[in-house]
Order: structure tokens, then sequence, then C-alpha cells
């Protein structure tokens, strides 16, 4: 099956041919959603609850923890990567690690807390809190590049632009998660937090206010984010080859 | 069979089963996106919902967007939320983006991998071109070093950046170049690294825009995996008055709707007003489709549309045109007769108000230019209002043709009833600056060396399609969206002026 239709895709790929179910042979810097920790315990956790969700299978779950950063509405993706810095190439590792340190740079003055601070190349940020349509604007994959090199691991706000939305998924870089609430309101920069998630519902723990949200279902994009992005992804259906040895 | 596996996994687009994506079928309701009042000009309804099952043999009317990617994956039938993976007819990028789609390219598929289809890929480096920025330099020399190396039919190349004229092959802003020469078809799938590629659903065909990643796997396979959006049908009809253009109607629907009222959605435009609209209006209109968070514009193909794209190219086409019987998610209807000119306010596309209720503000500059305001027509506009006017800008005012071809148009064509005058003396007359070399151009800020970039925290009008905070450099410079009748008015009162008071 797989021979003949890929050839079909493309003539080239008899070269690069591989079984598409091996492993591929280099690990992409992108490929972010393989490691899941265990939240640190927290005297602030009340709830029962938790005590049961730990002791779920760890396969079945990923978590996210440390701290917030909350922006408001339409986060454009100007605010998050200044276009002056799209000369900078996501696929150069250099380049990458350098867009990391100009996340969210464009955001106004108003914003006294800095995501990445001066002089730094990563964020002590773990998780964005959004409003709505976070991420409008241009389809330049540096928005959802540049976070994640910055080392946030996801983003829960209450609404996406599709290209912001669909760039996270293919490239992996930060996992896009849609809130019940506006989260954003009741939340502040610097909050503790966990991002559980799980087949059914997902929820975010806001260990500073005590507050837990029900996250919506990741539905249509979960299969392609636990593949690993789009490639992954397509490997795994035997659309493409895996990756070849160079 | 690899394809059934993966249209049984569908792939994104969660947010779309939300309220405003697929409504239950007895479900009448506004918007919820929507934070302000409907005005009662617009008349919306939701459709039923269909689903994939329910259709089995039986056909269902489809409308053009459907009927597009249906047959781009060759199937016979598709509805709204189906998974499929779609063949592509052109992929498009630029010096931005470029160099990192085909890295991504090359890392997946591999070092010596090649790409689907040298002929259907077209480069055009346009945004960060006449810049001493070393970076930007070496993201057009990579573009070419790959087109060498994939044997790349259309790169339009630029290597004299002191003198754009000396590069035969060099065009300028991407979509317009597009257009120009004859990559937009009728029925088509055309993808680019661009937000505005939705500009090219002038031309009757699916366009929108990808990244970089979407973009590599499109490189090596030409299919990319696609969510079938539902459309949202916008029916303008009316005579266009003289003093109203593309842009005024896309900033008043934008303003209806919201920057998130197509989220996830087609905008197809229709009506006597679109039919009277030339190819380089109905471009204007779809470019700001993005604006809306849509995914992609469509309007119709006409005769039109036709002239111009059979004197761009020999290539066939076949267009596509919406069932009568087809399903649209909501239905608005604009009487264009009665509209005004309007601009966006800062911050943001949909922060609409009438021009002519913005007459005390001031401002700094004017910016002429972009894939959305600096085509032929854009600058004839402009020039008309200037001749009318007889007066000179009290601001400085920047011109910025989008192509080479633009450029050539405004300092050679005639401008209507100005007695042989062309554009180009016209602005010379009135005071503007003098046209640069075409490219995107400050649209986006860019490196700090470009040409009417914001550096200051200024007021300025713009042709242009984005207005956020820093959008074309300064944190804290306002811009105000209009149409090119509306930026010239401006500048020469230096205030924001409705084009009334010149025109008519």
């Amino acid at each position: 099956m797989a021979a003949s239709s890929l050839q079909s895709l493309n003539p080239t790929f008899s070269q690069t041919l591989a079984s598409p179910n091996t492993s591929p042979s280099f690990r992409s810097p992108f490929l972010r959603f393989n490691s899941s920790f265990t939240p640190k315990p927290l005297s602030t956790r009340s709830s029962s609850s938790l005590i049961a969700r730990s002791a779920a299978e760890p396969q079945e779950r990923k978590t996210f923890h440390g701290l917030c950063y909350v922006v408001g509405d339409n986060i454009d993706t100007d605010q998050i990567i200044p276009a002056e810095f799209l000369t900078l190439v996501p696929s150069n590792p250099d380049e990458y690690e350098k867009l990391g340190s100009y996340a969210l740079i464009g955001l106004p003055a108003s914003y006294k807390d800095r995501f990445v601070q001066p002089g730094e190349m990563k964020t002590k940020y773990s998780i964005i809190i959004g409003g709505e349509n976070f991420g409008c604007g241009s389809s330049r994959e540096h928005a959802p590049v540049c976070l994640g090199a910055a080392g946030a691991k996801a983003v829960v706000a209450q609404s996406y632009a599709r290209i912001f939305f669909r760039n996270s998924v293919a490239t992996g870089e930060v996992y896009p998660l849609d809130s019940e609430v506006r989260v954003c309101d009741e939340c502040k920069t610097g909050d503790v937090a966990t991002v559980e998630l799980r087949e059914g519902d997902s929820v975010l723990i806001n260990h500073t206010t005590g507050k837990e949200y029900k996250l919506k279902p990741i539905g249509d994009a979960g299969p392609v984010i636990d593949a690993g992005g789009i490639f992954a992804y397509a490997r795994k259906a035997g659309m493409i080859p895996s990756a070849a040895a160079a | 069979m690899a394809s059934s596996v993966i249209s049984s996994s569908p792939f994104l687009c969660k947010s779309a089963q939300k309220d405003l994506g697929f409504p239950k079928p007895s479900q009448i309701s506004v918007h919820r996106c929507q934070k302000r009042a409907i005005s009662r000009k617009i008349v919306s309804v939701m459709a039923p919902q269909r689903s994939s099952s329910a259709t089995g043999s039986v056909k269902t009317g489809m409308t053009m967007t459907e009927k597009i990617l249906a047959k781009a994956a060759e199937k016979s039938q598709v509805v709204p939320g189906d998974n499929i993976w779609v063949n592509v007819d052109v992929l498009m990028t630029h010096d931005v983006c470029g160099p990192g789609a085909f890295g991504i390219f090359k890392r997946e598929f591999g070092e010596k991998a090649k790409v689907w289809d040298p002929e259907k890929i077209v480069v055009i480096p346009d945004h960060y071109i006449f810049t001493a920025d070393k970076r930007a330099n070496r993201n057009v020399d990579i573009m070419r070093e790959h087109c060498r190396e994939q044997n790349i039919k259309y790169f339009y190349d630029i290597t004299d950046l002191g003198d754009f004229r000396a590069n035969p092959d060099y065009k300028g802003v991407c979509h317009v170049a597009l257009a120009q020469e004859g990559h937009c078809r009728p029925g088509e799938v055309l993808l680019g690294t661009d937000s505005h590629t939705c500009t090219a659903g002038a031309f009757g065909q699916f366009a929108t825009g990808i990244g970089n990643t979407d973009a590599g796997f499109v490189l090596g396979t030409g299919k990319i995996l696609l969510k079938v959006p539902p459309t949202m049908r916008f029916i303008l009809d009316g005579e266009m008055p003289s003093y109203l253009q593309a842009k005024d109607l896309i900033l008043q629907i934008i303003g209806e709707i919201s920057v998130a009222g197509a989220t996830y959605k087609t905008m197809e435009f229709s009506g006597t007003t679109i039919e009277s609209l030339t190819m380089e209006e109905r471009m204007t209109l779809c470019n700001m489709v993005v604006e809306a968070g849509g995914k992609n514009g469509v309007i119709p193909p006409d005769a039109t549309t036709f002239n111009y794209v059979e004197n761009r190219t020999s290539v066939p086409f076949e267009p596509v045109y919406s069932d009568g019987n087809a399903s649209f998610i909501a239905d608005y209807r604009f009487d264009v007769s009665k509209l005004e000119p309007v601009v966006a306010k800062p911050h943001s596309p949909d922060n609409r108000a009438l021009a002519r209720e913005c007459k005390d503000v001031k401002i700094d500059r004017v910016y002429i230019g972009s894939c959305t305001g600096g085509k032929t027509e854009d600058f004839m506009a402009a020039a008309k209002l200037f001749h009318a006017a007889g007066k000179q800008v009290k601001v400085p005012t920047f011109l910025v043709p989008a192509t080479q071809k633009v450029w050539m148009d405004v300092y050679a064509l005639p401008v209507p009833g100005a007695g042989g005058k062309t554009c180009a003396q016209i602005f010379e007359e009135a005071g503007c600056d003098t046209p640069t070399s075409p490219s995107c151009g400050a649209c986006l800020g860019g490196p700090a060396d470009t040409y009417a970039r914001l550096n200051e925290p200024q007021v300025c009008v713009s042709t242009t399609n984005r207005n956020f905070p820093g959008r074309m450099g300064h944190k804290e410079g306002q811009i105000y969206l209009a149409s090119p009748y509306t930026a010239a008015a401006s500048a020469l009162t230096g205030h924001v002026t409705d084009p009334r008071e010149f025109l008519q």
C-alpha cells in the first residue's frame, strides 16, 4: 500500500522510502508534547478529587504546570512577534532560540510584566491565558513558534484565530486550549496554575486563587497534536514516509 | 487506504463546533461573538445542519467553496465539517516564510527531496526587500538557492536592491503579482504563506493563508488537509456611489461582524454591486476577509474575471458557482447606495466609524500602498481626487506601488479626466513623496530602515489592512485604515476627511 500511493504523491520519495511505522531517525526540535511532568504537591490544593486524579494512568494524562501570563482580547500576531523579527528563520536552531527571546515583545507598555525579561532568552511563564480571538492577524508561524521557543507550554484562551490555531497544532509548539469562561478576567499574571489534559474533561487549576476551570475537549485537533504535529500525523497514517537518514 | 484512515480522524477546527459553526436545525440566532447591536440593515439566518452520513447518494446543493474543495479532493460531495485531503494547484511563498517552509520541507522529506511540482510553486520576494538588514537580504538569497536547486519555474528574483527596475524578474507584492502574472484562476486551490492569500478568492477560487509547516508539507506532497468551511453569504446590491470604494465595503462588513465574525468560515460576496466591480476592487474586498477571521473569500467569476484571466494565462480553468439550493450559514444584505465612506480607527480593523465623524482627528501622515490599497486603480483613485481638489497635501504622503507594473502604470497611464496627466505628475503637483520601490513596505513595519515606517507615535491614515498596536512600527502609532479616496482627502486637510469634500 505504502509504496505505490507514496510514489504517486511524489516520485522522488522512492529513494527515501522507509516503513511508515518506524519512528523518525531524528528528533525534531519541534516535538514538544512527548514530555509530561507531574505537578508538585501544593498545600493550596483543597479539592479531594485531585487526589483521585493523581492515581490515573500517566499516559492518559498530560500536565503543564507553572506560572500564568495573562493577556486580553484580540492579541494579534504583530503583538506576539513584531514583523521586524520575521527575518529570523524558525527552522534554523539559533534563530529559533532568538525568536523565543522576542515572544510577546509587541505588547503595549500597559503590560508592565514582560513575557520575557529584557536580556533573557526564555520566559518564566508556562501558561498563557488569553481572551477572544487569540493569535489573529498574520499567518506567520513565527507566532506559535516564538511562544514555544520561549518556553510556554500551553495557551488557554476563550477563542482563537484559525491560522494561529492551525499553526500551533501543525508545529506542536504550544498546546492551544479553549476555556469555557473568561479565564483571563479571573487570573493574574504570576498566578501558579496547572493544566491537566484528559480524555474527557481537561482542567485549568489556578493554585493561587484556588479556582478550577473546565477546558473544552481538544476535539479534532487532538490526534494531530498527540502525534506530534502534521508530519508525524501523516507518517502514522502512511501518507508520507518516515524521515530519511540524511 | 491511507486517505480513508485520515478522514476518519479529522484534523483541527474544534472551534467550528462552537455555537457559530454548526447550529442546531431549528435555531435562529445572532452571532454570539458580536458584542455590539446588530444593525437593522442586516438579516442573519442560520441554515439547518446537514450531516455527512445523511446525504448518502442524494446530491445536496453545494456552495462555490464546497464545490471547489470537493473537486480538489476528488470527491463528488462534501459538507462543512468534512476533513479532506485536497490537491493544491498553486503554492506561493515569499522572502519571510519561504526559508522556513523550505527548511521544514528538507528536514521532513530529506536533504535530497524534490518538490512535488516545480511549476506549481511561485516564489515572490516582496516583504523586506529594500533594506540594509542583512538577514532580510540573506532570506532572498536563501530562496534563490532553493529555487535553483529545485528548478522552480516562477521565481521573481531581485539582486540589485539599489534600482528595482534593473531586475527584470522582480515583481513586488505577492498577492498583486499572482494576479498580474496569471496565477489566479477560477475553480482552483491556491495556498500561500501569507494571511492575505485570501485576495485571490476574487477570481472565484479557494485561496487561503497557511504557515511554514503546512507549506513544507505541501511542498513535498502537493496536498493539504483541510476542513470544509461553512459559507456566509454577503449580498451587496445597489449602485456604487462615486465616492465609495471596495475598501469602504469591506470595512463596513468587518465593522458589522467583528474581527472574529467569519472565523473558520467562507465569505462569499455576490450581488449587483459586486458584479459592477473591477478585478482590482474585487481583490481589495477579498483581501481583508482574513481581518474578519475568514478562512477564504469568494466572488463568482464572470465576464470581468474571464477577461482579466484570459489576458494573462492560457492555462485552462473551470469556473464554479454555488448551487441554487446550497446552504449558507448566514445571509447579510447591504444596500450599497446608502453606504458612506468609513475608516477603521485604532487599534482594530473592526473599529469602524464614518469618515465624516472623524474630521477632528488630526493626522501626521498618509500611506498609500500594500496589497490592499497599492494597486493601479488605487493610485488612479487617489490621483483623481488630488486632481479634482487642485490643492497640496498638508502632511507627508507616502506612495508605495505594490508591483513594478503598478509603478509603471503610475508613471505612464493618463488619469481619466485629468487632461492627459499621469498619476505621477498629479502626485508631484500635490506635493506627495515620490512613488517608491514596489514592495510590502511599511504596511507591516519591517526592518528599522523601511521607507515610511512609523518610527514615532504618530497618527497615520493608511490604505493598508491592519491597525493593531505596532503594526506599522511604533507601538503607540495610531493607524486609521481607509480607502484611497479617503486617504487622499485626509492628506489634503491634515485631518481624517470624507472624500466627498473633494469629489462630487
